[in-house]
């Protein structure tokens, strides 16, 4: 017979496993299971119809990466997306975000305009921007050629004429287009930092004060370490998420002009589910899987050089 | 001198407050320009969509686009479809992720804290790893075509972030409410479901919000799994009127925009609240 105080802890274990089985059956069936043949896919060349097909390939699908041109191009277009988009709508959220701090009237109003695009933006809101970047029928071209047309009037007379960005339509305007629409979603970044810099404490601004310290080193000395927790996650969630860049280049552009917005993720797409190649395309998403560690782990090293935690 | 030099301070506050309220006003106007000038375009004839210098809006607004555009292609059955998905995962994504946050944090069971952190490990994960030993898995179910692979992943726990979510809510309920129905007899899953639900009823709220915005949104699960366009959702219906050669839809697509659009614009403007209290959850926990 079972000592009663064993039963009960034979109990409990049932039924905390009973408890947590959807997430438990949910794991290994979604993702362990997935992974494992994700990483076995990634050696076989397979078009993911017969299994007849199937052939061993070894690591021939990771060399054929590295000299694959067009993943050459992806990766470079993700970087220059990534790396120029990251950091511009930070700042972009951070002004934001301290000019909602300086006690202006309006406050609620101006936040939920600001903050309302990066929840609501999704399909809808892309083919509103498509109709925005219009070459010459859109908001943007239209706008700018009024200003050409009033620096005219000014006395700069080769205004009128000058030759307007055809945006999504230009290998040198798409990329720059994708991260300008990219800022509209700021607001989301914008709250985070609004909310701690509502948590700086203001003694440590009149402390500054009296030392006579100027608004740029106030900045510099008290603002930006007492946000950094902020910034260090913003900076992670941006990375992460500018790397998994599709939507926007799968509708506005299909990866061009010229494959000038060919995203990684719309490559590994491309790869998958209109060339079938299984293989190739699970040891593509695991290249990107060790890229993202790669600088998120970059980002979590560095930031103990970097991050104030209250505390510590 | 004194007094002079105390004006000279008000006149440059007064002046730095100004710029800032004309930078704010500047700023969210410019916010707002995209969606303004959609809706400017969804009420214009196609001629005027096609006109140069474009403007915001003509006058008088067709406003027979909407339903024009609404019959042209099956957007009902588009929008009908969009509620399948997007509260057949949510009711899943709610009810499984409290489930295994219960369990997290108030069962005492064997590799609990392991299993916690393979729960966290997962959050690290792209998706696009998954992606397709997924599509052919569900192949193999005979799930494509179906709403199966966009709904029942959500039933198996509902994603990490929001069983982490429930689990930091139910640590931090007294165990009394606890023993005192357990005294009464209740069950163990009585109680979760008597006693921590309801009590959980703000994270409740906020994680079916937040739910019902991304399925509302998801584009390339429906992409890889729908091929019949009368089981599209909003997201994927919206392509078909862009894809009409010679963008002759160009107003109707606007307008089907804006219609796809005001479900979650209701929605921002009476949830606000609890979207934002997700959002600051999300980044409290770095």
């Amino acid at each position: 017979m079972l000592h009663p105080n064993r039963k009960r802890h034979t109990r409990e274990n049932v039924t905390g496993y009973l408890f947590a089985s959807p997430w438990l059956i949910g794991f290994f069936a979604l993702t362990l299971g997935p992974m494992v043949l994700s990483l076995l896919f990634s050696l076989i060349q397979w078009d993911g119809i017969s299994v007849k097909t199937i052939r061993w390939a070894g690591f021939d699908n990771y060399s054929r990466a590295a000299g694959d041109p067009d993943v050459h191009t992806a990766l470079v277009n993700t970087a220059y997306y990534s790396f120029v988009s990251v950091p511009l709508s930070l700042a972009v959220a951070l002004g934001l975000a301290m000019l909602l701090n300086q006690r202006i009237r309006g406050l609620a109003i101006f936040r939920t305009i600001f903050y309302m695009p990066s929840v609501i933006g999704g399909v809808a809101t892309i083919m509103m921007w498509l109709w925005v970047f219009n070459p010459d029928y859109g908001l943007l071209n239209g706008a700018l050629r009024n200003g050409c047309n009033l620096l005219a009037a000014l006395g700069i007379d080769s205004a009128r004429t000058w030759e307007l960005p055809k945006w999504l339509m230009s290998d040198r305007w798409a990329m720059p287009s994708l991260i300008l629409m990219n800022l509209w979603g700021a607001g989301a970044s914008m709250l985070i930092f609004l909310a701690a810099l509502q948590n700086v404490p203001d003694s440590l601004y009149e402390a500054a004060d009296l030392d006579g310290a100027g608004r740029w080193r106030k900045f510099l000395h008290i603002t930006v370490p007492q946000i950094s927790p902020a910034i260090f996650f913003n900076l992670v969630m941006g990375i992460i998420g500018s790397f998994q860049v599709f939507t926007q280049s799968f509708l506005m552009t299909g990866g061009g002009p010229n494959k000038a917005t060919l995203f990684y993720v719309l490559y590994l797409y491309n790869k998958a589910f209109q060339d079938f190649e299984i293989g190739y395309a699970s040891a593509l998403a695991w290249i990107l899987f060790v890229i993202i560690m790669f600088f998120t782990l970059l980002v979590l090293r560095s930031s103990k050089l970097w991050v104030y935690y209250e505390g510590e | 001198m004194k007094t002079r030099s105390a004006r000279q301070y008000r006149v440059r506050r007064l002046a730095f407050k100004a710029f800032l309220y004309l930078l704010a006003i500047g700023l969210s106007t410019s916010f707002l320009f995209p969606v303004v000038w959609a809706f400017g375009a969804s009420l214009k004839p196609l001629s005027e969509v096609y006109r140069f210098p474009p403007t915001f809006f003509s006058w008088p607004p067709r406003w027979a686009n909407y339903p024009e555009a609404l019959s042209k292609l099956p957007f009902a059955q588009f929008i009908a479809n969009t509620f399948v998905i997007t509260v057949g995962s949510m009711v899943g994504q709610v009810l499984s992720a409290s489930l295994v946050g219960y369990a997290f944090a108030r069962l005492r069971w064997r590799w609990r804290e392991f299993w916690f952190v393979c729960l966290l490990a997962t959050m690290m994960l792209p998706g696009q790893v998954l992606l397709i030993p997924h599509y052919l898995l569900f192949k193999n179910l005979g799930w494509v075509n179906t709403y199966k692979p966009l709904i029942v992943p959500s039933w198996l726990g509902g994603g990490a972030f929001f069983i982490f979510l429930f689990r930091q809510f139910f640590k931090g309920i007294p165990s009394e409410l606890e023993d005192a129905a357990r005294i009464d007899g209740a069950g163990d899953f009585q109680i979760y479901w008597r006693i921590f639900l309801p009590l959980a009823k703000p994270i409740l709220v906020t994680v079916a919000i937040m739910s019902f915005i991304g399925h509302w949104k998801e584009f390339m699960g429906p992409l890889i799994y729908l091929s019949d366009y009368e089981r599209y959702p909003i997201a994927l219906g919206l392509r078909m009127y862009q894809q009409v050669e010679g963008g002759s839809f160009v107003h109707y697509l606007m307008a089907a925009s804006v219609v796809g659009l005001f479900p979650l614009l209701v929605l921002f403007f009476f949830a606000q609240r609890y979207i934002t209290k997700a959002l600051l959850l999300t980044g409290s926990k770095a």
